[in-house]
């Protein structure tokens, strides 16, 4: 499944203050983000990021409140200038496009989702949706077959001529993603589109993502501060702290063996059974062996658990499209589920 | 011999001050001075005068009076004005010429089109019936008492200000929010025509433009209405959610685009409060500036207090919180219906 790297992210620094050259050369010499704060009077944004976002895939932007992840989605479009780094898309630079070349990547190549939504007020959801075929020039005629469309697709069928403060938060962010779909650009950014949603709503919103992402594969990088919701969403998963990528890769391996005390504290208190799948934890066939069942690849190991009925000594064949690919013991099954040490425990 | 002597000789300025020692005449307060005698020398220190011009002038007569101040600030402004005249006289003569042709329109027009043709106006900013009643109830009233013609002037000239007004002001408050440079360079000259008594104005102007020329009132009455529009057009552009300014940018937005599709729309139930605040300032301006021969209700109170006519000063007084009332709601329904139209 190697897959094009669709936007690709090198060395990527970001310092806010007066002078950020001269606040680049301690961060390069190992000064912290603390440290640049109270010594300097520069804020560290982001350091020396690399990230690869693949085509048709979900890239999860995960980390606590101020660890940078606005920023991180923002230098994709340029709406935030970086202090140093590339930033490629389709191997073209971002940062050597001029004025009008930026305009024209916005307008066709990237769309963006937002936490509070940010739809116009004064316009109704129809034309909130074609917003971006309007600031190309096109009128109406042109865009409201799409845009019924895509606002049908999401669930908005009939609000067509409504305003958006006559209709609920999750709605009002169907409308931003339906503008978003409607301009046909080949990648979504999503600023922590699904934070301001109460939690049924929100799960709904993350099925549809996921079933539209089923059809359209689209380039998705998504920004979240909710566990659950990266690991429901992510292709690969990248964590932040205070700027840096702590780890990144599949959200499985970064399960069954976080890197940093910081991730450890974030899985601590996650349903494993739920998260981990079985292809995660399998093991390679072994010969003339006998099996208790069937499980399938992508399974999770909760629904192995009811399936063995709690017998421990039980191993089940692991398939792919009918074929078996590999076995699954439930003493292995059982061994992924014992949570990495919690913070508590690492200091006692 | 006076206070401060020693502070000029101690400066070794004394030759300085000796110069022109018999320059300049004498003024009353001098004179008085004089005659009172200087020898109530050794004075307590519960006496010492503040170092003013004038205490430093009796120990110096070098050193410039404070009426010398004032006196050359009024030299420098006639030097200045006639070439500043050269400059502003066409500049404004437009706005003599609106004033005069509105004016000219409003009191020819035969009152059976003017009347209706404001209520159609009335209704369709505000669509509210109840509001074209109260408005045809007020006019008709002051047409009954034979006061149609004054309030009809009264109102030429605040629509020809505030529309002027708002044609500027609007720019300016744009260019506000775009430029924290140019926004703290123009807060203090705002504060500053806020703050100034409304009488300030007219003394320069009465220098500059000849008093029967209707641009001299317009120009007082736009300099005194102008600040409210300037400062919420600035403050709603910089009010606009910066999400949706982020928005904008993000599905490439020109700043054009930016500007006429995001930010006055959805700066614009602000832009109406300002437009709302300076309607009822040119009102206020238009009743001071009857004393430079603005046409209008002003008139009619001037008169009421020269020749103590309490009856005519009380009846136009009236008539002017009248024409304020209906001014203002009619501005609030139409920054209402602006208002319903977006969030709530
Ligand atoms: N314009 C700015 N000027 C100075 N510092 C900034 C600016 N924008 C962001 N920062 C700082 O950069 C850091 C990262 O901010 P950012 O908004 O990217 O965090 P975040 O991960 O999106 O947090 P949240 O979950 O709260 O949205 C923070 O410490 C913030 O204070
Ligand atoms: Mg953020």
């Amino acid at each position: 499944m190697a897959k094009n790297v669709k936007i690709a992210i090198r060395n990527l620094y970001k310092i806010f203050g007066p002078e950020p050259d001269a606040a680049l050369e301690h961060v390069k010499q190992g000064a912290s983000k603390a440290g640049l704060q109270d010594e300097h009077g520069h804020v560290l944004g982001l350091k020396d990021i690399n990230v690869d976002v693949h085509e048709g895939e979900v890239t999860v932007i995960m980390g606590l409140s101020g660890s940078g992840k606005s920023t991180l989605i923002r230098h994709l479009n340029r709406l935030i200038e970086p202090t140093t780094g590339e930033i490629l898309f389709d191997g073209e630079d971002v940062l050597a496009l001029g004025e009008d070349g930026l305009r024209a990547l916005r307008r066709q190549k990237m769309s963006m989702v937002f936490q509070k939504f940010a739809l116009l007020p004064h316009k109704t959801v129809l034309e909130n949706a074609g917003m971006s075929w309007e600031i190309s020039g096109q009128g109406r005629e042109a865009y409201e077959e799409e845009a019924r469309k895509w606002l049908a697709r999401v669930g908005l069928e009939g609000s067509e001529e409504q305003y958006p403060h006559q209709l609920s938060g999750g709605m009002q962010q169907r409308v931003g993603i339906a503008r978003a779909l409607v301009s046909n650009s080949p990648v979504m950014l999503m600023d922590e589109a699904f934070s301001a949603l109460d939690p049924l709503i929100r799960s709904d919103m993350q099925d549809l993502l996921l079933e539209l992402q089923g059809e359209l594969h689209k380039t998705i990088v998504f920004i979240t501060h909710d566990l659950d919701e990266a690991l429901k969403l992510a292709d690969h998963l990248v964590i932040l702290k205070d700027g840096e990528v702590v780890q990144q890769g599949d959200p499985q391996s970064i399960l069954l063996q976080p890197n940093d005390p910081y991730i450890v504290d974030f899985i601590s208190d996650i349903n494993r059974a739920r998260v981990l799948r079985v292809r995660s934890v399998m093991e390679p066939v072994k010969d003339g062996e006998s099996f208790a069942g069937d499980v399938l690849e992508t399974d999770n190991l909760e629904t192995v658990l009811a399936k063995s009925g709690g017998d421990v000594s039980q191993v089940f064949r692991v398939v792919r499209n009918g074929q078996p690919v590999g076995r699954l013991a439930m003493t292995e099954l059982t061994k992924a589920l014992v949570p990495t040490a919690g913070s508590e425990a690492r200091v006692s | 011999m006076a206070t401060y002597d020693w502070l000029f000789s101690t400066l070794g300025l004394k030759e300085w001050c000796g110069q022109n020692k018999d320059s300049g005449p004498l003024s009353m307060a001098d004179l008085l001075a004089k005659s009172k005698g200087q020898d109530a020398e050794p004075q307590s220190l519960w006496d010492l005068p503040f170092p003013s011009m004038d205490a430093l002038n009796e120990s110096c007569d070098a050193f410039p009076q404070s009426r010398d101040l004032t006196k050359g600030l009024e030299q420098g402004f006639l030097e200045v004005k006639d070439s500043l005249s050269l400059v502003l006289d066409p500049l404004t003569q437009p706005l003599s010429w609106f004033l005069d042709g509105s004016l000219y329109v409003m009191l020819n027009t035969p009152w059976w089109i003017v009347i209706p043709v404001m209520l159609a106006v009335v209704f369709l900013v505000s669509k509210s019936w109840k509001l074209v009643a109260f408005v045809a109830f007020s006019i008709g009233l002051l047409a009954f008492i034979d006061y149609y013609e004054y309030a009809m002037q009264t109102l030429a000239i605040i629509f020809v200000c505030a529309f002027l007004c708002v044609l500027l002001g609007v720019p300016i408050g744009i260019a506000m929010a775009r430029n924290d440079w140019l926004q703290r360079s123009t807060i203090p000259v705002l504060d500053m025509l806020q703050t100034l008594p409304p009488f300030v104005y007219l003394i320069p102007l009465i220098f500059l433009f000849s008093v029967t020329e209707s641009k001299l009132y317009g120009i007082a009455i736009i300099l005194y209405a102008i600040v409210p529009v300037v400062r919420l057009t600035d403050l709603g552009i910089r009010l606009v959610d910066k999400e949706v300014i982020e928005a904008a940018d993000a599905f490439g937005m020109t700043p054009r685009q930016k500007l006429f599709k995001v930010q006055i729309p959805l700066a614009l139930p602000n832009i109406m409060a300002g437009v709302n605040q300076t309607i009822m300032m040119s009102l206020a301006m238009v009743v001071i500036a009857s004393l430079v021969s603005a046409p209008g209700l002003g008139v009619l109170v001037l008169r009421g207090i020269r020749n103590l006519e309490l009856g005519v000063g009380l009846v136009s007084g009236l008539g002017i919180v009248l024409l304020a009332v209906i001014l203002d709601r009619v501005t609030k329904a139409s920054l209402a219906r602006v208002n319903s139209a977006q969030k709530q």
